[in-house]
């Protein structure tokens, strides 16, 4: 039977043969993830099953990113049940404070490969895909269910193959290309689905750009995003893993497959506007509205290439009167790569504000909260309306070359020119 | 089930269902105190034990925070009826024990107030002012047995006995 990589690696975790779209599987978990925010949560949901151990301590990675470190005392005490857990359970794969972001510190730390079943307390769990790894976002009572048993559900999904094709034009990135992606699907346009992202556009990107990608499947509706392994991707994982892997491909005559095709030749940087996702302009629609907050980081646009594209912006210029920029690099390698290439000390004088790896003000529980009225242009993925504070504040989303260049105009800005 | 309506529009999102800085509380009594906050900072207030949320189509995207669905439950809200739900919102409901009862077309027939009263085993749900009825899609057999067990973990904890 021809199927999708969806349906081949379910079958596969499922110890099955084979695998439809429609079918509901029991599915053995390669990799489990939580972090400090829905943690907790998990574990309490854990210890109300009542299991004693874990099922296997080495597949559970554990990452501190979204308060960190603790801004308060809830957030502190959030910390101590995981740190508990952690050393009760005997995690090995822990990433306490120092680390960064979770779908940033995973891949990078070599937890994931090819052909896993990936499940995280996290929608967007989904990055993971990037490495042709099946890789979704569940709850907390789930997530317990997987430390007690190791197992869960999944109704296999039907496939959209989105066929990229086209070369990008100069400041023009793959945030861009996701986000005229979701423009046209819509924010429920892929619901129950898994997006994969091919042709030769796709191709051409970096593992980086391909998280990108499948980042923000989540914002219209995705269970997962996915991307064939190639040798790009056996590179990446070369340096950072020797654990098996498998590669499986999409059969392009499987039964469940939709494919989709997409020019990208002709596209302008892209701004998602509030309150939705899917309320996708291009930037010369919106250019001259102005921003008080520029957020240059997240597990979508916070990794080095994002820094090192707004740093050539930012170089030797000043951010514009009035205007605060963050930049947190999504991890601690970035950080450190970012440190060594000189682009800290770009940012510094330029008057951006550089904090440590975390999630910062991307979902508005930690540093740079908003205000009623603000205006905030973010690297990140989700605009809703009280997303990074006040519900009366503003969230546009772009690429990281048009958040340093509006830094500099405080308004969005075009970046092509700079 | 009944209880009256109260009324949102298409796209709720979980960082309106509970915004990001209240994640560090787990308790459903003091997430509900935040409910819907963003749309209508009084909603905790308003409503009241057995009422029903009706949606427009894919409430509950965005973010994996059980702390959604949990509270909506503080809240006393007993079920969501809405156009579709978005998929892990959907899966963490029926996880805690709150039915989603997914009903295309019923954000025009249902407004803010409207009592209604809903019929799990049948999947319908009575308008009682004016005697009209809507069906719902009825969930599958193994949901249904969750949610007649309060949610997932009694479900589990009972088939490891
Ligand atoms: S950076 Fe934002 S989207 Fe990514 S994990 Fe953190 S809060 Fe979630």
């Amino acid at each position: 039977m021809s199927m999708t990589m969806a349906e081949k690696i379910l079958a596969k975790a499922a110890g099955k043969k084979e695998a439809e779209a429609g079918e509901i599987v029991m599915a053995n978990i390669d990799v489990a993830m939580t972090h400090d925010l829905t943690g907790p949560l998990s574990v309490e949901s854990f210890e109300k099953i009542g299991t004693e151990n874990v099922w296997d301590p080495e597949k559970i990675v554990v990452v501190f990113d979204h308060q960190v470190p603790a801004d308060s005392l809830d957030a502190a005490n959030n910390h101590l049940i995981m740190r508990d857990f952690v050393k009760k359970q005997k995690i090995t794969n822990f990433y306490d404070v120092r680390e960064g972001v979770c779908h940033q510190v995973l891949p990078e730390k070599g937890h994931i490969v090819p052909g896993q079943v990936v499940v995280g307390t996290d929608s967007h769990t989904c990055t993971h895909g990037a490495l042709g790894a099946f890789s979704t976002g569940i709850g907390s009572t789930d997530m317990a269910m997987v430390f007690s048993t190791g197992q869960l559900w999944f109704k296999v999904p039907e496939t959209i193959r989105f066929e990229v094709e086209g070369t990008l034009a100069p400041q023009v990135y793959a945030k861009d290309v996701v986000l005229n992606i979701i423009g046209q699907t819509g924010a429920d346009g892929a619901t129950y689905k898994a997006c994969e992202f091919a042709g030769e556009t796709v191709q051409d990107m970096s593992i980086s750009d391909r998280m990108v990608m499948c980042n923000m499947a989540i914002e219209m509706g995705g269970k997962t995003g996915l991307v064939e392994p190639d040798q790009k991707a056996l590179e990446y994982l070369k340096a950072r893993t020797d654990k098996p892997y498998q590669i499986m491909k999409t059969d392009l005559d499987a039964a469940s497959l939709e494919t989709r095709h997409i020019d990208v030749s002709e596209l302008e940087p892209q701004i998602a506007c509030p309150h939705n996702v899917d309320n996708v302009k291009p930037v010369s629609d919106v250019q001259g509205i102005e921003i008080d907050q520029i957020f240059l980081g997240s597990c979508t646009n916070g990794r080095i290439s994002d820094l090192r594209d707004a740093a050539k912006i930012l170089k030797g210029k000043e951010v514009a009167e009035g205007v605060r920029m963050l930049v947190i690099p999504a991890s601690r390698e970035v950080y450190t790569k970012a440190l060594d290439e000189g682009l800290m000390s770009t940012f510094v004088d330029a008057g951006a504000l550089v904090c440590n790896p975390c999630c910062g003000p991307c979902l508005g529980g930690h540093v740079g909260l908003l205000g009623p009225g603000e205006v905030s242009l973010s690297t990140s993925n989700r605009n809703f309306r009280g997303r990074q504070g006040s519900p009366d504040a503003e969230v546009y989303l772009s690429s990281a070359a048009v958040a340093a260049a509006s830094a500099l105009t405080g308004k969005i800005t075009d970046p092509r020119g700079y | 089930m009944k209880g009256n309506v109260w009324k949102f529009g298409d796209d709720i999102d979980t960082d309106i269902i509970i915004p990001g800085r209240y994640l560090v509380m787990r308790d459903p009594k003091d997430l509900a105190k935040h409910v819907m906050e963003g749309l209508d900072p009084e909603f905790h207030q308003k409503v009241n034990e057995g009422d029903f949320i009706v949606g427009g189509s894919n409430f509950g995207c965005g973010s994996s925070r059980e702390h959604a669905p949990l509270a909506l439950q503080g809240a006393g809200i007993s079920a969501v009826i809405a156009e579709s739900f978005a998929r892990i919102f959907y899966r963490n409901s029926i996880n805690v024990g709150i039915p989603l009862l997914e009903a295309p077309g019923i954000s025009q027939h249902l407004e803010t107030g409207d009592e209604i009263e809903v019929d799990m085993e049948k999947g319908v749900i009575h308008k009682l002012e004016t005697g009209e009825e809507f069906t719902f899609k009825k969930l599958p057999e193994f949901m249904l047995e969750i949610l007649n067990k309060g949610g997932l973990i009694p479900y589990v904890r009972e088939q490891m006995e």
